[in-house]
């Protein structure tokens, strides 16, 4: 149950209050047990999900959470973030000709009552002795470090930031991720004996040479870094990468200037441009702090990479969307932004992905007032470790280039999450993160 | 309430204070031109500062009380902790192994980081000669430390109360005409004199260093708050610099994003000194 759009406009608080017992019990009851359950092979990790909904529907809340943590070690995460319409929940057969089943509520549900109880810890297996260097705190990081861990080896976590989490701290804004349920869970992989460096910057604090002294390496470092549009005024004081709004308010907690020391300029009226879950947390963040925000995306809202829910969030919170229109100039009065001057964009037909394609309507510029002016236009790989290793290979993207089993082209090293498949999600990169985490486990064994 | 120790802190001038802090990680990796980020509390700002020697597992910082933050560190005293300490971050100097010869042109607090970066052009084989200065004999630093490093050196004070009477950029076009072989010139000080005093290697085309000092946040690349213009292309301080050539640098950039929080600045300050308790500043 989400709260009232106009109360929860004014605070940080979670937005989303999830199912009571009594709606969770019914929610899982509707579920017909397929015998060939679609909705696993929506699951980028394939939890069992028939078997833990069953157990919900019993009232077996502990077996559920059990069954769900053999494949994903953060429910509590991924039942609040998953894009659970492209995944589990699209492919419910219950979907077809009414509403699919709620996985993603039920999975959060259970998990939440873990919590509230105090989760035990799981047995790790015997200590193998094996040291093994994790880099990134994000959840690939926090994944592989708790699959090695549970099978016995010792893991230390490099993290260049004062906080681990990745994104999940510094990015997801805590009325859709609270923090304490972030490090909630990062405590549990902390009480499987993982060793977690904050401040340690790999390639900086740790040089290459220390890192591959280990016995095998996982490169979990994301995709962090802002890409700009490249358009004129990208430099005046007042736009923002997404990145740096949200880490300012999210991680510095800018939104408490001047109790706390870092600020954030939102003034009074906000662009936003882009169309993705970024672009939806920073307008909903600078609506928070009382801006008027306008969000711009160049095609259509059907095509916009978000999450449903985030984009009808959005919505019910008064950001005003601006589709098929882009970008082309920031304005600027006094050295700071006065304005967004923007074309339309004619859409053409859905090619192959599915999205439209778009091309500029000449004649048709016209321009926005705006303070502040917020990029959120995508992100590729931090480019600070992957430049000391030049023998990584990288696919055409950026991204570092893993077979199946997450080995990159330097032995020992592998690599998971974005970093890998560039910007993706947290179930899949906690995905790739533990299949790197197996093949790790199974080399040291030989 | 933090990991990071302060093995000693103490005034070097009215608003220039002095720092060594216990942070192995940085201390052992750092090399002359980096920095590194401090966050004094849970409450404090993530602020770059260069690191301007290292000694075992500790780091020296020198900085000036000019804000919030650098005012607040200015209050801390030897055995004090901070939360967090990060680095070394950035790009290490461009010395090259060898005989060349290499100007070290510090201004202001900029004299901070000019220590390191003589030892590593001495250790390297280069010809060192430093040119230091400050408004006035009381704000001039680290003098000693240079003395005993440069093969020459050179002070100047604005208003003529030690050394050379002017600007640092007097020496430096002095040598620059002198006709001697100058292979690298380093300056370093605050926006307004780097911008100046690069303008007198120009038209000597002698390779020209800048150490620039944007805001940041992260200072890993994760943010773009740190993006400067260098020869009309968007940089990250925090990666691809802190060091750039000095002719490439768009300076009015720099010194437009530099003001940004201007008034945020001041609010801040106004907001500290009526709460006074801000040391038991919680964490979150
Ligand atoms: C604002 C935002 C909203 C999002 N919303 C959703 C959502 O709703 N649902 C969803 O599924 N996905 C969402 N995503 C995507 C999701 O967060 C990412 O796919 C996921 O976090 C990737 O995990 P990761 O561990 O690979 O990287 P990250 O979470 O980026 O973590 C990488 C970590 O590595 C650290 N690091 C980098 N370099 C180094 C180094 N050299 N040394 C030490 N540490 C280093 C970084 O500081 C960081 O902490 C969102 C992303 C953003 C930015
Ligand atoms: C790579 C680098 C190395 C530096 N080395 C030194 C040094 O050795 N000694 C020293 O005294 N100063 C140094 N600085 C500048 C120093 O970071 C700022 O003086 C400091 O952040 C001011 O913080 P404040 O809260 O005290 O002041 P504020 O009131 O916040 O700001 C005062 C001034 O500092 C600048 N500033 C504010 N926040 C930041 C920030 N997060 N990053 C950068 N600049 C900021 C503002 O533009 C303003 O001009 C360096 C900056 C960089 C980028
Ligand atoms: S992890 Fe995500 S995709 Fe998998 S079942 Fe849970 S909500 Fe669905
Ligand atoms: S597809 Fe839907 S109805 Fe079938 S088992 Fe999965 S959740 Fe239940
Ligand atoms: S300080 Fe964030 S990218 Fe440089």
């Amino acid at each position: 149950m989400d709260r009232d759009a106009d109360l929860r406009v004014t605070d940080f608080k979670e937005v989303d209050l999830g199912l009571s017992r009594e709606e969770a019990v019914a929610e899982a009851k509707r579920c017909i047990q397929c015998k060939k359950p679609k909705c696993i092979s929506g699951c980028p990790v394939g939890i069992d999900i028939p078997a833990f909904i069953r157990a919900i529907a019993d009232e077996k809340f502990q077996d559920a959470v059990d069954i769900i943590k053999k494949d994903n070690m953060l429910p509590a995460v991924c039942g609040r973030v998953c894009p659970q319409e492209t995944q589990c929940q699209g492919v419910c057969v219950l979907g077809i000709k009414d509403t699919p089943i709620a996985i993603g509520q039920l999975e959060r549900f259970v998990a939440d009552i873990e919590r509230k109880k105090g989760a035990k810890c799981p047995k790790c297996a015997p200590a193998t002795g094996k040291k093994i260097a994790v880099v990134g705190s994000g959840p690939a990081g926090l994944a592989c470090a708790a699959e090695l861990a549970r099978r016995g080896h010792s893991v230390t976590i490099f993290e260049s930031l004062h906080e681990a989490g990745g994104v999940l701290m510094y990015g997801i804004p805590a009325f859709r991720m609270p923090k304490d349920i972030v490090q909630y869970e990062i405590n549990q992989v902390k009480k499987l004996g993982v060793e977690i460096k904050t401040n340690h910057i790999v390639g900086r604090s740790v040089s290459v040479q220390e890192l591959l002294s280990y016995s095998a390496v996982f490169l979990g470092t994301g995709a962090g870094l802002p890409y700009f549009m490249g358009i004129q005024g990208e430099n005046l004081p007042g736009v923002y990468s997404a990145n740096e709004f949200l880490t300012r308010v999210n991680l510095m907690g800018a939104n408490k200037f001047p109790e706390n020391d870092t600020p954030v300029k939102v003034g009074k009226k906000v662009v936003v441009v882009g169309g993705g879950n970024v672009a939806m947390d920073a307008a909903r963040v600078a609506r928070r702090m009382g801006a008027e925000v306008t969000l711009m995306y160049r095609r259509g809202e059907a095509d916009m990479p978000a999450r449903l829910d985030e984009v009808r969030h959005a919505k019910e919170e008064g950001v005003f969307f601006m589709t098929a229109t882009n970008p082309i100039a920031i304005l600027g009065e006094n050295n700071a932004v006065s304005g967004v001057k923007a074309v339309k964009m004619e859409l053409g037909t859905p090619g192959d992905d599915g999205r439209c394609s778009f091309y500029p309507v000449e004649g048709s510029e016209f321009a926005v007032e705006a303070d502040v002016v917020i990029e959120a236009i995508g992100q590729g790989p931090n480019p600070l470790l992957l430049r000391m290793l030049p023998e990584l290979t990288r696919n055409r993207n950026g991204s570092v280039a893993v077979n199946c089993l997450g080995e990159t082209s330097i032995e020992k090293v592998y690599a998971g999450g974005d970093v890998a498949t560039g910007a993706a999600t947290v179930i899949l990169a906690m995905g790739t993160a533990k299949e790197a985490a197996v093949a790790i486990d199974k080399k040291l064994r030989t | 309430m933090g990991n990071y120790t302060i093995v000693q802190a103490r005034a070097l001038s009215e608003a220039v204070f002095e720092m060594w802090i216990h942070a192995p990680q940085v201390a052992r990796h750092a090399k002359a031109g980096q920095f590194c980020i401090i966050h004094a509390d849970g409450a404090g700002e993530r602020v770059p500062l260069t690191i301007s020697a290292t000694k075992g597992d500790d780091i020296r910082i020198a900085f000036m009380a000019v804000g919030t933050t650098t005012k607040l560190l200015a209050t801390l005293k030897t055995g004090d902790e901070l939360r967090d300490v990060a680095g070394p971050l950035g790009m290490p100097s461009d010395i090259a192994e060898g005989s060349e010869t290499v100007i070290i042109v510090g201004g202001g607090v900029g004299v901070a980081c000019t220590p390191i970066l003589a030892q590593a052009a001495k250790d390297a084989g280069n010809y060192v000669i430093g040119i230091i200065g400050a408004r006035n004999r009381d704000l001039l630093i680290f003098e000693d430390d240079m003395r005993a490093i440069c093969d020459e050196l050179y002070v100047t004070t604005d208003d003529g109360s030690y050394g050379i009477k002017g600007f640092a950029s007097g020496p430096l076009k002095d040598l620059c005409e002198s006709g001697r072989k100058i292979d690298k010139v380093w300056i370093i000080g605050p926006g307004m004199m780097m911008k100046v005093t690069s303008e007198v290697t120009r038209p000597f085309g002698i390779k020209t260093y800048v150490s620039l000092n944007p805001v940041m946040v992260d200072g890993t690349g994760m943010c773009g708050s740190c993006r400067v213009t260098v020869g009309g292309e968007m940089k990250f301080a925090c990666v691809d610099g802190p060091e750039f050539d000095a002719h490439e640098v768009d300076w009015n950039d720099l010194m437009t994003r530099q003001r940004m929080y201007l008034s945020e600045e001041k609010q801040s300050m106004e907001y500290r000194e009526e709460h006074h308790e801000c040391r038991c500043r919680k964490v979150e």
